[in-house]
């Protein structure tokens, strides 16, 4: 093989690996630009919603492959997303807003208790055991002169792209997304405005976790389902949100894409031991701390008395 | 029976030394560490190996591993603690998993998943602390906690423990009163680390074996329930929350229900905790300790 094939080889796999991260990491980054918060349980909404995924297909889906499998496929997603959304929308409103007023630590730690509860909550129902979910189509790769791209990644390099495309409009177009942009900027004046912040943030929280179900759901198909395959993957986002600026939606994107990139280009280029992949994340998050602090696309913010 | 409730000391023991550290970094400081673990590993292995394959003593190997616990603290501290706390908290989750997946990965020094057996057993003046014989081990890790215990709160009600809870109280203002907010920032850490680092060294010393599995994020979790559940920032109540978090955790056992209650329940119970303290008493059991010395003078001479 070519070195440049092999360029666009890892260029292929990092781009794919990036658009999963940046799904997940828009969640984190939506509501931290509008609560700074960090919801912990983010990574383990991805989890649930896999799940639910998992088992609406196993139910649906017939014997054969055809396309009755893939529309089942993206039915299942659906599934998961809504599921995810709800979930959700009932974290928010048990576990984090009677601690809006309280101080910053008391959020994170219910945060980190809802983490808890959902990854072990799981185990207990479901198993420990990972769960294999089956392709609805042949996934064998396809080539493209000399790189090979399989139908996995072409479906979540669309999936990814449509996703992407349709937050933005909605975030940047309409009505409600105008309103979560102003009460992100600044909530009492929103409030004063007559945008409910409330629900504003509870359809922040919906969108962020059906975000994450549908990157879960996507990435099920290769790690299989498993009760904490959402944190390492959602500790990566978060790295990937603040790289990118947190607080900032094309920011989370291009982090996302980067760290993917980095990682894959990383073990292939860098000669970085395969298992030491997920050091990676943390290395980055560490150098940009140090160095730029706010994230590439991020603004400086002054802290004021 | 007796014997198994000794073990529960024992570990409610270790588990408070490394409480009353997570204490002084979440409990005065205000940051939010989620690595207790880690450091935990650090001081474990480090006598585990410093004992097993190179022979070394106890007593040797225990300022070595709080230290090079406390090490491991500055390095994460440093970049981290500049920066709002929220990082922190990310940036030390990441820190604990790293821990685990290098004693995993790393053969030739940690052995890999198998972890290091036969560790030797302590001896005080030629005198040998048998884990078996509990008695013995649970006075020598309660003399620890007791000391740790005199240290922390004769730092927290020193003039550094005065400036840790200005900064927790508003950064922004301390700093303009002349404190160093990162430096007394990144020393909290590096105390809190080391003496996770000491209960490492105590934990492999009681099981005379390490194994990767034993530190995962559950044990981070735990710590910070300890902290949580007794009261922030109030040393007496941390101790008493690691009391009954391990009971909480040995209880099935205890009354022999362990085939009945699945192992995720006390996971999910701990969860909760978090979760319901937050909202309902965000102070803890007994609350943060009120200690003011004008206050309580004036108190004094103003009943008369």
């Amino acid at each position: 093989m070519g070195s440049s094939a092999e360029f666009f080889q890892h260029l292929m796999n990092g781009l794919t690996l990036g658009g999963i991260y940046a799904l997940i990491a828009l969640g984190y980054t939506m509501v931290y630009g509008i609560l700074k918060f960090i919801n912990f349980a983010h990574g383990d909404i991805l989890m649930v919603g896999s799940y639910i995924g998992l088992f609406i297909f196993d139910a649906i889906r017939g014997q054969s492959l055809g396309p009755w499998t893939i529309i089942a496929f993206f039915i299942a997603m659906l599934g998961g997303m809504i599921f995810s959304a709800g979930l959700g929308m009932a974290i928010e409103r048990i576990a984090y807003k009677p601690l809006r007023k309280a101080t910053r630590l008391a959020p994170l730690l219910s945060a980190i208790g809802v983490s808890f509860i959902l990854s072990n909550m799981a185990a207990w129902m479901w198993g420990t055991k990972s769960r294999k979910l089956e392709y609805p189509f042949d996934n064998s790769p396809l080539y493209i002169g000399e790189v090979s791209i399989t139908p996995h990644q072409i479906l979540i390099l669309i999936v990814v792209i449509v996703m992407m495309i349709s937050l933005k409009l909605f975030v940047d177009r309409s009505r409600i997304g105008k309103a979560m942009r102003a009460t992100s900027l600044d909530q009492d004046t929103a409030k004063l405005m007559g945008i409910k912040a409330d629900r504003i943030i509870a359809i922040t929280f919906a969108i962020g976790s059906a975000l994450a179900a549908t990157a879960g759901f996507l990435i099920a198909l290769e790690i299989k389902v498993y009760p904490s395959m959402g944190t390492m993957t959602g500790l990566k986002a978060f790295v990937a949100a603040v790289v990118g600026g947190i607080g900032n939606i094309s920011g989370a994107m291009v982090g996302g894409i980067l760290l993917g990139l980095l990682e894959t280009f990383g073990v292939a280029l860098l000669g970085i031991p395969y298992g030491l992949r997920d050091t990676i994340a943390f290395v980055a998050l560490i150098i940009i701390l140090l160095v730029k602090p706010e994230g590439l696309l991020g603004k400086v913010e002054k802290e004021k008395v | 029976m007796l014997n198994f409730i000794l073990l529960i000391l024992i570990y409610t023991g270790i588990y408070a030394l490394m409480a009353v550290g997570q204490n002084l970094i979440t409990g005065y400081v205000g940051l939010l560490s989620l690595t207790q673990a880690g450091f935990f590993a650090i001081g474990s292995y480090a006598t585990a190996i410093l004992s097993v394959t190179y022979g070394w003593n106890f007593w040797m190997t225990l300022p070595v591993a709080a230290i090079l616990a406390g090490f491991f603290g500055f390095l994460i501290g440093l970049p981290t603690l500049r920066l709002k706390g929220d990082y922190l908290a990310i940036a030390t989750l990441g820190f604990g998993e790293i821990v685990r997946n290098i004693l995993n990965n790393w053969d030739k020094l940690t052995n890999g998943p198998m972890g290091i057996q036969r560790i030797p057993m302590i001896s005080i003046f030629g005198m040998r602390v048998s884990p078996y014989a509990k008695w013995g081990f649970l006075i020598l890790v309660w003399v620890f906690v007791v000391i740790a215990y005199l240290l922390f709160e004769r730092l927290a009600r020193s003039r550094i423990g005065r400036a840790l809870e200005a900064i927790r109280e508003d950064e922004i203002a301390a700093s303009s009163m002349g404190i160093n907010a990162t430096r007394y920032k990144v020393w909290a850490f590096v105390f809190g680390a080391m003496i996770a680092g000491i209960a490492g060294s105590l934990q492999a010393v009681f099981i005379l074996s390490v194994t990767p599995g034993v530190f995962t994020f559950m044990v981070s979790i735990m710590v910070l329930c300890m902290v949580v559940l007794g009261g922030m920032g109030n040393f007496k109540a941390v101790v008493l929350g690691a009391f009954l978090i391990q009971f909480v955790s040995y209880f099935p056992q205890l009354v022999g229900l362990s085939n009945v209650i699945p192992p995720q329940f006390k996971q999910v119970l701990f969860g909760l905790i978090l979760v319901v303290m937050m909202i309902w008493r965000p102070q803890g059991i007994l609350g943060r300790e009120q200690r003011s010395a004008p206050g309580r003078l004036f108190k004094k001479g103003g009943r008369s």
